[in-house]
């Protein structure tokens, strides 16, 4: 896929509740979209900011087709989110994209299982929309330490079901995503996005049931278009570079132990 | 457009812009951005005699105007580089330029001995001052014999043109330049990265998996210039300048400082464009300073 570096302008910047902000952008030049796909991600440049060098990596939460806009969830985790969860409609965020290989849809079928945990649910709200337009049955678990972490939930219900768990019970099931009863239920696959410890529990779980599980991978990155090699995961296949060869990868392929 | 052609050995380039290593992948990566013939050239991944998988995640972390990188070399061999990628890059009008890394001098010699005969590849890098890899690379670099002997080994292999890359964690610079022109190299690349290391406070631990590693980026520009500018008075080969280079008016720093070619590393990551407004840049200067040729900027510090 042709990737891009390109001006887009701020429309929107929404706070959603605690660390967290949703920028909703469209290329200052007034062109469409390039095609993207589901899981994809920006890098996306940090002017401005005093400590900021490299550029940072962000999911591609949506993409309005109608409004021609790109969406980006964001958790202020820095200096250099912070900047970005600063910015003002008008102003212009530079960005190398789209990035990454997203997760597979052609050939998902039936009752497929969403898992997202914090920020991780950001590219999950695009992938549930192509799968439903793809007419599969989408359903969402989404974990948040409590009730106030939980994030577009009302977006992700346009799309499929919602099933929410929180660590201290404040919303859905009580516990961890893992603990909760939707994995009582037969799944035909599952995607997940979430911080890493999270991941390898969804990923037991879908062992434990022979379930076809992919994850979307966070690993620290410089480039993000497979040039430094810093990114790298283990796998099967040795050290793998996650920005070109992920995020998103399809358990078996990782090295993660039990 | 002024002239930009500069001469590094044997080598004619078309413009004083080059890619470093282990910053540009095998310029494939970059072609959606920019026109890769606009290029002086660019120098592939480093390269060694058999694949090395490189160190443990992480291997990076943002310092200020810079990073901290542990890749530790890791590639798939000088033969899959020969067999699998080589052949994907003839059409590119620019040098290819391959950085030669090894952890014995028989390693050296044998990957410049299996490059030499490749058409297209007219000029190898050899990497004696890599910070992150254990036996072998920086220990040659920085030491004169060291940095002699894999210098020695290499040029009795190789019958082109022969880069040595020197490692900025020395002392006296100059003296290892001289040490490497005694044994025929045609130019020097200078600097690799400066041995660094960065600690997560919060969770009390180093940010890299092998605690120290190597910093890049326009925090270190100011010692390249610095050791540019002393090579420069000390050899009479062409010195190719790099470390922390932005911009065009980075690249004349290099250039009055004595280089004669430059290299673009980590800022390729903040605007993957940068090599190609580099070019730009330079005509431009040269041309609101009335300078016909690029060469004549060359060393007038
Ligand atoms: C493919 C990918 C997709 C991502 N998608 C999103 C997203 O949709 N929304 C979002 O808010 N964040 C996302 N992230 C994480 C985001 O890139 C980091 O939070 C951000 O780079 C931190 O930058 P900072 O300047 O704010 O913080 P810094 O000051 O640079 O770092 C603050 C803390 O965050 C840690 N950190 C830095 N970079 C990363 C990273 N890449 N991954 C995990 N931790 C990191 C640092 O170690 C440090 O402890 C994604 C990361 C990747 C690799
Ligand atoms: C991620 C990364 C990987 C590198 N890999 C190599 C390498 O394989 N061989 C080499 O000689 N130098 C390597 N270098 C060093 C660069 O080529 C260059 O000497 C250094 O980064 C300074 O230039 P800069 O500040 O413009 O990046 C690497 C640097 C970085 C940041
Ligand atoms: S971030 Fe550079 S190779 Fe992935």
């Amino acid at each position: 896929m042709k990737k891009y570096i390109l001006d887009f302008v701020v429309r929107h910047n929404e706070k959603l509740g605690g660390r967290f902000g949703l920028l909703k952008l469209t290329p200052a030049n007034g062109s469409q979209l390039p095609e993207i796909a589901a899981g994809q991600f920006v890098q996306v440049s940090v002017d401005g900011s005093k400590t900021t060098f490299l550029r940072r990596p962000i999911s591609i939460n949506f993409v309005d087709k109608v409004t021609n806009e790109l969406w980006l969830l964001i958790r202020n985790a820095g200096n250099g989110t912070e900047h970005l969860l600063s910015s003002k409609p008008g102003d212009v965020l530079n960005m190398v994209m789209p990035l990454g290989n997203g997760f597979p849809v052609e050939d998902a079928t039936g009752r497929v299982l969403l898992v997202g945990g914090g920020v991780g649910t950001a590219p999950l709200l695009y992938l549930g929309k192509i799968l439903r337009d793809n007419g599969l049955d989408v359903n969402y678990l989404i974990g948040a330490r409590t009730k106030d972490e939980l994030l577009m939930i009302d977006n992700l219900k346009e799309y499929g079901t919602v099933y929410i768990s929180t660590d201290d019970g404040s919303a859905g099931d009580p516990g961890l995503v893992t603990q909760n009863k939707v994995w009582d239920e037969k799944w035909d696959r599952i995607y997940c996005c979430g911080p890493a410890p999270m991941m390898k529990g969804v990923a037991r779980n879908a062992r434990k049931s022979s379930t076809q599980c992919f994850v979307s991978l966070e690993n620290m990155m410089a480039c993000g278009v497979g040039a430094c090699l810093c990114c790298v995961e283990r796998t099967t296949k040795g050290n793998v570079c996650v920005c070109t060869e992920g995020p998103v990868f399809e358990i078996n392929q990782l090295t993660w132990q039990d | 457009m002024a002239r930009l052609n500069v001469e590094i050995g044997s080598l004619k380039l078309k413009n004083p812009v080059l890619t470093a290593s282990g910053t540009f992948g095998y310029g494939t990566e970059f072609a959606d951005f920019v026109d890769l013939n606009r290029l002086g050239g660019f120098i592939v991944k480093g390269t060694t005699l058999n694949a090395r998988e490189g160190n443990d995640y992480p291997r990076m972390a943002e310092t200020p105007s810079g990073m901290l990188n542990a890749v530790g070399l890791q590639n798939k061999g000088v033969d899959y580089f020969i067999n699998n990628i080589y052949p994907t890059l003839l059409d590119i009008d620019s040098e290819i330029i391959v950085n030669v890394s090894g952890a014995s001098i028989d390693d050296y010699v044998e990957v410049a001995r299996r490059l030499a005969p490749l058409e297209r590849i007219n000029a190898i890098e050899v990497n004696i001052s890599c910070p992150n890899v254990k036996q072998g690379g920086m220990a040659f670099g920085t030491t004169c014999e060291g940095a002699a002997s894999v210098t020695k080994a290499v040029r009795n292999a190789f019958n082109k043109t022969l880069i040595v890359k020197l490692s900025p964690n020395v002392t006296d610079i100059a003296s290892i330049a001289k040490a490497v022109e005694a044994e025929g190299a045609d130019s020097v690349s200078l600097i690799n990265t400066m041995l660094g290391m960065a600690i997560d406070v919060e969770r009390q631990r180093p940010y890299l998996s092998t605690i120290t590693g190597g910093l890049s980026g326009p925090a270190v520009r100011p010692i390249a210039v610095r050791m540019v500018w002393q090579v420069a008075k000390a050899v009479k080969i062409p010195i190719i300048g790099l470390g922390g280079i932005t911009s065009g008016k980075d690249a004349l720093e290099f250039i009055m400082a004595g280089a004669t070619a430059i290299q673009v590393g980590t800022y390729n990551f903040v605007d993957p464009t940068v090599t190609s407004k580099i070019v730009d840049e330079i005509d431009d200067y040269c041309h609101r300073h009335n300078v016909s040729d690029i060469n004549e900027l060359r060393g007038i510090i």
